[in-house]
């Protein structure tokens, strides 16, 4: 995956609150492989027979705006395939559930928090707005005006160079091993019984 | 220095911590299902192994049909059992497969086979999976990239929750169950509530609830925007899980039983937050809207949209309007199509007595399917009579799968219609396109069958 540390885009707004992953992507197109791509299904319910829906009048938008808790839900990794498929780079929100924010950072999504996500779905209303996402600074330039996010500083390390956590992981392969020696003999009730 | 249940599961797990602030956690158990082959294939591509395949265990459950299933017609669902049974096959991880008599729901058969234990970090890719915590351990759900990296690793990276404790004090009033608390909850501090934060269940109300409430409470946790939930291991935890299958027998068991009795949190911890809640105040409750956070007392009226604040506003208007209900109705006004009795919330053994003590000699106005959450689960509720006084009652008695809480398995609820369900999620179209889910206890699911309506179940006890 590649990284990226600046980012310059249309941003659209979605002003819901609570989206959750039930509805960024229903769960009957789940079973697609990843290669089959995810975008097509992306708000699959909320869109459909909606011709108002935002991303159906700007299709070319890669900043999305929504209201608080954004991603809540399930914990399908889909959602974000979802997003990303679509051409979004970036989803600002005032909040965003855990585990979805987590799977956002591993594909390359920023989750940008802003307390201030409220008025930015104010002043977008209907339209749109050309907007710069910097993750160095942590801020997001919207109309002119710039917000500052909250970011993890592990998250801001892998977002900005893709990285990919196994091969970070297995580096500390030695670690890990002594970890597992220990534990074996300090919680051996740790290993499950082998009766079945 | 007094420590919480949370920092001494934590310590325990942590190989070691990065520059960032995150913690590389050890991983006992990693628990894998049809939803899973995302993470499987991300290991393909790389051509890697999995670290311990001793301490995954798969199970069908996501898309596992609950009716037929000497054939299984549905070409989508056969492609993802088969996909789930050739991934383990090809790892060496035991498969809890759809004609294994102890197959079941994820959340279910973990602590049914003693593969969930107190102390044991547990992951799956399921946002359920804090469940788990009502053993004491340190179990959430986790996304498709963190699984390949569970399965190639045995570790996950991980940053250090915050601290929160929710005290209930006081007897359950008649009628009010594990469920109740966990709503009653959510609609006080909202869905994203908790969120960033590690809840730990106490206080004599706990205590007192059996494993089957600690397992809903804890289920629900991420409901309300926690990831984990969690309950101290006392007697009633150990009773739970003494003589089961995977479960440490003998000496093992002594040595771990007195490890456990150390995990609860030191008297005079510190937590980042701590709400208090009277058993007492807690009544039947009831979803009216599209968010678990959207539920009241049975006893109440569907709410005006302008008594809230803020975006909830606009989202008890939206919620009304795909809900088809109108501010000031009696919520027991409010007639079903048909309920649904299952899930990881609440299908286990005592779920089904509770709503079979209601169901016994009387029939239901609506139709229905009840899925208990395991077959052992079903066997037993065989032995004791149960399906005969659910299938007396014209209710459909199924196998054991996720089935109509996600639907993915083809049990769906038709568009338009109303569901009494005692699940865990009244997202829209949640339980099939344009289906409207009213979640509650298995008891208030029971008196909805009966009665055609939503229904205090105190007026049956």
């Amino acid at each position: 995956m590649a990284g990226w540390t600046t980012h310059n885009g249309k941003a659209v707004a979605l002003p819901r609150a609570n989206v959750d992953t039930d509805q960024v992507i229903p769960a009957r197109f789940m079973s697609a492989s990843r290669a089959e791509g995810y975008g097509g299904y992306l708000f699959a319910d909320l869109r459909d027979g909606d011709p108002d829906f935002p991303l159906d009048r700007h299709p070319d938008a890669s900043v999305l705006v929504a209201g608080p808790n954004f991603g809540c839900g399930s914990s399908r990794e889909a959602a974000v395939y979802a997003l990303v498929d679509a051409g979004i780079r970036v989803v600002v929100a005032e909040s965003f559930a855990d585990i979805f924010a987590g799977n956002a950072v591993n594909n390359g999504l920023l989750p940008a928090a802003i307390p201030d996500a409220g008025a930015i779905l104010d002043a977008l209303g209907d339209g749109t707005a050309s907007a710069r996402v910097d993750l160095d600074g942590g801020t997001l330039t919207i109309d002119g005006k710039t917000y500052a996010f909250d970011l993890p500083k592990i998250w801001r390390e892998k977002l900005v160079n893709g990285w990919d956590d196994i091969d970070l992981t297995r580096a500390h392969a030695d670690a890990i091993a002594a970890y597992r020696k220990t534990r074996a003999k300090t919680a051996s009730w740790a290993w499950p019984d082998g009766a079945s | 220095m007094s420590v919480t249940m949370l920092d001494k599961l934590w310590d325990a797990h942590e190989i070691l911590t990065n520059d960032e602030g995150a913690s590389l956690l050890w991983v006992d158990r990693h628990l894998v299902h049809e939803g899973s082959h995302h993470a499987f294939a991300k290991l393909a591509e790389r051509d890697l192994p999995v670290a311990a395949p001793e301490l995954t265990f798969g199970v069908a459950d996501h898309y596992a049909p609950t009716r037929h299933r000497d054939h299984v017609d549905n070409a989508d669902v056969a492609k993802m059992l088969d996909r789930l049974s050739r991934n383990t096959d090809a790892h060496g991880i035991r498969l809890f497969g759809l004609r294994d008599p102890r197959q079941g729901i994820v959340h279910v058969i973990g602590p049914e086979q003693g593969i969930t234990l107190p102390g044991l970090l547990i992951n799956c890719g399921d946002s359920h999976t804090s469940t788990h915590g009502a053993f004491g351990a340190l179990a959430f759900g986790i996304g498709a990239t963190q699984v390949a990296h569970v399965l190639a690793t045995q570790t996950i990276w991980q940053t250090r929750p915050r601290s929160m404790r929710i005290t209930v004090e006081g007897a359950l009033p008649k009628g009010v169950t594990a469920k109740d608390i966990a709503l009653h909850w959510i609609a006080k501090l909202g869905t994203g509530g908790a969120t960033g934060h590690a809840v730990e269940y106490a206080g004599s109300t706990i205590r007192a609830l059996s494993m089957e409430g600690r397992m809903t409470l804890c289920n629900l946790s991420i409901e309300g925007g926690a990831r984990f939930g969690m309950v101290a291991p006392d007697d009633t935890t150990f009773a739970y899980l003494d003589g089961r299958p995977f479960a440490p027998k003998d000496d093992a068991w002594d040595a771990a039983v007195q490890d456990w009795r150390a995990l609860a949190s030191d008297a005079g911890a510190d937590f980042d937050r701590e709400v208090r809640i009277d058993a007492g105040d807690i009544a039947p409750t009831v979803t009216w809207g599209t968010t678990p956070e959207q539920a009241l007392p049975i006893t109440g009226t569907v709410p005006d949209p302008d008594s809230f604040d803020g975006a909830r506003v606009k989202a008890a208007r939206e919620a009304l309007d795909y809900m088809d209900l109108v501010p000031g109705q009696k919520l027991s006004d409010i007639a079903v199509d048909q309920v649904f009795l299952g899930s990881c919330t609440n299908a286990r053994i005592e779920d089904l007595r509770a709503a079979a003590a209601i169901l016994k000699g009387r029939r239901a106005k609506v139709p229905g399917i009840v899925s208990p959450g395991s077959m052992l689960v079903r066997a037993q509720a065989e032995r004791e009579g149960l399906d005969r006084i659910f299938t007396d009652a014209g209710l459909d008695w199924v196998a054991s799968g996720c089935s109509m809480c996600v639907g993915m398995n083809g049990d769906t609820v038709p568009a338009g219609n109303r569901c009494a369900s005692s699940t865990n999620r009244n997202f829209r179209g949640r339980q099939g396109r344009g289906a409207r889910t009213h979640i509650m206890s298995p008891v208030m699911v029971a008196a909805a069958a009966v009665t055609g309506h939503l229904t205090d179940a105190r007026e049956f006890l």
